[in-house]
């Protein structure tokens, strides 16, 4: 049988406010326990909560990004379960008037290919804090910092047909909430979670699946490993003669396997009702275009910019607009070189491979945007050869100075005056005259191979110095004159 | 002493005929003495009490002056009280010392009012006898065989006990004003949004609503003044400008519009009571109202919306008293579960489950519709009805309770008897509206009391009317026996 | 519709109630006499009325985005049942 899989995605981002959503308390991530925790956040008896402007806004930069429409007027309802982790005995939360309405994402998948993923909505609510399993006399300790920590939950249609596509919409998701500035993207300080809805169904079928959903995967890998496993067994449930069962699941990393999760087992009953202690929030639409005014460009706008001002591949335009902070690195590199084809090679190969050798960001990159720029210019302006530039990249990533700094302390410039290099050649031609002859003998085909010996020799000699194309032309005419 | 009103009070202490220190130790030592027969106080602050009294005393020495300055005050124990007992009445609250202090309470002690105490209630304010207490039920100082209402029930019964001249009081479906009637006291519960609710442990967050309690309108409007007004820290306050209480308590009543809603004398209204009524009607009429009769078609489904939407809320507000942060938390519970449960069963009152449940059961899934927004829709049906009268009169008038307070047992067999003694009530607190009662006469010993309910911020109108009515009777001067 | 016991119990576990079984005939009933003075509304025809959620139907005031809390969690956990190192504590949580 052949099955068709099927994925929805519930993204819960961390808003990046300085303050709660509905407290004053900071929202700063890894505090001693309980000392984030306001008399609001504790859920102590006759608190009231009051509403955070900027969560309003960011929400609403979110769904202007998304090309969403905006609730004029929404509404907060209370989500009411026990849970030691939920201070009130419910979560405030959104459920029929949700702040951002319907819109969609584009996302570039691996073969070059753009697919447009709709969004169902996205609701602001508050987080709930955290149970610490470890000992404590055998119980179960709660740290109150993290709620009340605003959150915006981005739910998916159920369009993802593959874990990859998966991971792809969830890294589209990661950039623009890192583009817009509205949450850090810290997946391992838990600031973007993802809970996966997945089924399968038998290619052709329209009906979908009876799905599961995989809780709280928290990491791009996990996320496709998790989809993969849960994926894998429902199949064999299936084939096997069982069923799925609709019931939620948690991803263990070490055993590659999902379980199902015991505190989740018996059906929720979440009544959920309109909050009495907070009004419905109205956006007015000049709220609304101011908040538009500030949108930065967005990661689509800037991938179809990349490939129609600097004539860049989809497969390049898609890596470089991936994060923001890549992209303004590109760009500050291209200002000053001029060149985006040749920016684009070296922010992605060498300057990509250094970062990951070093295990940095872009933004924490030992060369800068100015600096490389820089070193490209004297790559277009002859100065260096692309040899030589690797060598004064190095330097500049140790810190010892931009790029004419390090060629004029090392000696690095390119030799361009033909008398210099027909010396060398001159002289390489006579240290291997036995070559030489050889090579005028050989016939067409062979000397090919032959001639690059040459070539090799002449930049040794010039220490890499030697403009690589005087060289080829030069040798040719000697060689073959 | 103890018979000064709040108002009095200002002036002695204004004048320097007593002390704050000098009167708070009198009605201290009045409390010590008289209220082991009403148990009106569950807690009594004496040290904080004779501290305050103190510094009030050293405020005015320094050239302060206000009306509230040094005067006495009690607040009904679901007011937050940093580092006192804040117990709501119930023994999931019992340990509850408070970490904060509420709007309210804040107010008034900054205003250099004296804390006297924190008076009884029905457990979390539910009830209208004050018989669902933890700390037992609190008796009515005209008949100690007798209830006193409820929820405020300590409040109404210490203030008619003149152990006090004013307190504070919630009113959720008239929990201030139904007290207020059955003590012969009179009590406000001012516009939804017009007192800050935050340190006011919520029973129905959309219907709450603090306010004074005392003897006489004056009193009420001095009170009223140091209570209310915006308060950032509550979403639902409204930002609205609060005007002078006392200014305009004199203003003419001439040409005044009132409505008498026919559905408010029909039956199930004691005769005896519709007599008084009508007889203040004809001083109100001496002194300039004209009155005419209007309709408020929707009113008698109130009652049974106002049953789904405060326990509903309810239902979600206490599901934070659960063992974990404060309250009462039960012995060795052998997982979560068993702690919830056990920590709740224990810890709350028979009536307050049973409106647990009614909201739990209400809000729950394929009842929702049903049930909160019916009721929903029918609150709005009761505004409209109230908008439209406003278009007529200028204020409405009809008894507080359909019966005068009842004996204490009498209806504890059955929770829906209790429930339609707040039929005349609940309609203010589902529009939202301001709404007094005012003492009217007796009937067998027993006061009575007279509602009068206005538009939205119009609390002057309503302690106008009342003071103007108080001025020509003196039903609201009379004390009981033995207090 | 009148509620059985197995309703309330289920009512009950929703709300983390714990009954006694002595008490559910009572409290069965008065549930079911509660409910039946609720339903009175079910004869109201409420047909295009909005919800009235607030009386003054007033719109959400917002806060500017400033910390403006500081640590109390000494006295905020000096009422509490039961703590260690910081924590509240509750029995063992399975997940």
């Amino acid at each position: 049988m052949q099955w068709e899989v099927v994925i929805g995605l519930e993204i819960h981002t961390q808003l990046a406010t300085q303050s709660k959503i509905f407290s004053g308390s900071a929202t700063t991530f890894g505090s001693e326990p309980n000392t984030q925790a306001s008399l609001i956040d504790l859920g102590m008896p006759g608190v009231l909560p009051v509403l955070n402007q900027e969560a309003v806004r960011m929400a609403c930069m979110f769904g202007l990004a998304i090309d969403a429409e905006i609730g004029e007027h929404n509404v907060f309802a209370r989500k009411n379960y026990f849970y030691p982790d939920l201070p009130k005995g419910y979560q405030i939360s959104q459920m029929e008037l949700p702040i951002v309405g319907k819109g969609y994402l584009d996302i570039a998948l691996e073969d070059g290919t753009v697919k447009r993923i709709g969004i169902t909505r996205a609701h602001l609510e508050e987080d709930a804090g955290k149970s610490l399993h470890e000992d404590f006399s055998g119980a179960t300790g709660i740290d109150l910092n993290r709620a009340g920590t605003p959150l915006l939950e981005i739910v998916s249609e159920p369009e993802m047909r593959s874990a990859k596509e998966a991971v792809a919409y969830v890294k589209a998701i990661h950039a623009l909430v890192r583009y817009l500035g509205i949450c850090d993207g810290n997946m391992a300080e838990g600031s973007l979670r993802c809970d996966c809805n997945v089924s399968i169904r038998p290619k052709g079928q329209v009906e979908f699946g009876t799905r599961c959903e995989i809780k709280n995967v928290n990491s791009f890998r996990f996320i496709e490993r998790a989809i993969n496993t849960e994926v894998q067994r429902q199949i064999e449930l299936i084939e096997d003669g069982g069923r799925v069962i609709q019931e939620t699941r948690l991803y263990d990393p070490n055993k590659d396997e999902t379980r199902s999760m015991r505190s989740k087992e018996e059906a929720n009953d979440y009544r959920y009702f309109p909050d009495p202690d907070l009004l419905p929030v109205v956006i007015e639409p000049a709220f609304l275009e101011s908040i538009r005014a500030t949108l930065p460009e967005l990661p689509p706008q800037k991938r179809e910019r990349f490939q129609s001002e600097f004539n860049l591949s989809a497969y390049d335009a898609n890596v470089l607009a991936s994060s923001r902070e890549q992209a303004d690195y590109f760009e500050a590199v291209v200002a000053v070189c001029g060149d985006a084809k040749l920016a684009a090679n070296w922010v992605m190969v060498e300057l990509g491979s250094l970062l990951n050798e070093l295990g940095l960001e872009i933004d924490q990159a030992p060369v800068s945007a100015a600096n490389l720029g820089g070193m490209l210019k004297r790559i277009l302006d002859n100065t260096i050869n692309g040899k030589i530039a690797k060598v004064v990249f190095e330097k500049m990533a140790a810190g010892e100075g931009d790029a004419d700094q390090v060629i004029e302390a090392n000696g690095l410039k390119q030799v361009t005056d033909s008398g210099a290099i027909e010396k060398v050649l001159d002289d390489v031609l006579k240290a291997n005259a036995e070559q030489v002859e050889q090579y005028r003998a050989a016939d067409e085909a062979k000397r090919g191979k032959m001639f690059g010996f040459f070539v090799g020799q002449a930049m040794k000699a010039s220490k890499g110095k030697a403009n690589p194309a005087q060289v080829n032309q030069l040798l040719k005419s000697k060689l073959e004159g | 002493m103890h018979q000064l009103t709040l108002a009095e009070i200002a002036r002695g202490l204004a004048d320097k005929s007593f002390s704050s220190e000098e009167l708070t130790r009198t009605l201290l030592a009045r409390i010590h003495q008289l209220d082991p027969q009403l148990n009106s106080f569950i807690s009594v602050t004496e040290e904080l009490a004779l501290s305050q009294a103190r510094a009030a005393d050293a405020r005015r020495a320094n050239g302060e002056a206000g009306a509230l300055l040094g005067a006495p005050i009690a607040h009904k124990d679901l007011f937050c009280t940093q580092g006192i007992r804040t117990s709501c009445g119930s023994k999931m609250l019992d340990n509850f010392k408070a970490p904060y202090d509420a709007t309210v309470v804040a107010k008034l002690a900054e205003a250099g009012m004296v804390t006297l105490g924190k008076t009884n209630m029905d457990e979390f304010a539910m009830g209208s006898a004050n018989e669902s207490s933890h700390y037992g039920p609190v008796k009515n100082p005209w008949n100690l065989e007798h209830v006193p209402g409820g929820s405020s029930g300590g409040s109404a019964a210490a203030v008619a006990a003149r152990l006090l001249p004013a307190s504070t009081g919630t009113d959720t479906g008239g929990s201030i004003r139904q007290p207020a009637a059955l003590t012969n006291l009179t009590g406000l519960k001012p516009t939804y949004g017009r007192v800050s609710r935050w340190g006011m442990i919520a029973y129905a967050s959309s219907l709450d609503q603090g306010g004074p309690l005392a003897r006489t309108a004056e009193d009420c409007a001095l009170l009223l003044q140091g209570m209310a007004g915006f308060d950032a820290k509550d979403s639902t306050c409204i930002d609205e400008p609060v005007g002078d209480y006392s200014a305009n308590l004199n203003a003419s009543l001439q040409g005044l519009r009132i409505g008498l809603p026919k559905e408010y004398f029909g039956a199930g209204l004691d005769p005896r009571i519709a007599d008084l009524v009508q007889a203040s009607v004809r001083e109100l009429e001496k002194l300039g109202a004209v009155v005419k009769e209007i309709s408020l078609p929707n009113m008698q489904h109130a009652i049974p919306a106002y049953y789904v939407i405060a326990p509903a809320e309810a239902s979600s507000n206490l599901s934070r008293f659960d063992g974990v942060r404060y309250g009462y938390r039960c012995e060795n519970p052998k997982d979560l579960t068993d702690l919830y449960k056990r920590s709740r069963g224990e810890g709350f009152g028979a009536e307050v489950q049973r409106r647990i449940m009614v909201g739990a059961y209400a809000l729950s899934a394929g009842y929702y519709d049903a049930y909160y927004l019916q009721a929903q829709k029918i609150r709005r049906l009761i505004k409209n009805d109230f908008m439209a009268a406003f278009n007529d009169v200028d204020v409405i008038l009809g008894p507080t309770t359909p019966n005068p307070a009842w004996k204490i047992g009498a209806k504890n067999n059955d929770p829906i008897a209790a429930y339609l003694e707040d039929v005349y009530t609940i309609t203010a607190n589902l529009a939202g509206l301001p709404g007094l009662s005012m003492p009217a006469g007796f009937v067998e010993g027993l006061p009575v009391g007279v509602q009068l309910l206005a538009p939205y911020f119009q609390e002057g109108r309503l302690l106008n009317v009342a003071h103007r009515y108080q001025q020509v009777t003196d039903w609201h001067t009379r004390a009981p026996n033995g207090f | 519709m009148a509620l059985e016991r197995c309703d309330v119990e289920k009512i009950a576990h929703l709300a983390r109630l714990g009954l006694n079984d002595a008490d559910l005939p009572r409290t069965t009933d008065a549930l079911n006499s509660i409910l039946a003075l609720v339903d009175q509304m079910q004869a109201v025809d409420t047909t295009g009325i909005e919800p009235l959620a607030h009386p003054l139907e007033a719109s959400q005031r917002l806060r500017a985005d400033v910390v403006t809390e500081t640590n109390h969690r000494d006295s905020y956990q000096a009422i509490a049942p039961a703590t260690e190192n910081g924590l509240y504590l509750v029995p063992k949580v399975i997940e």
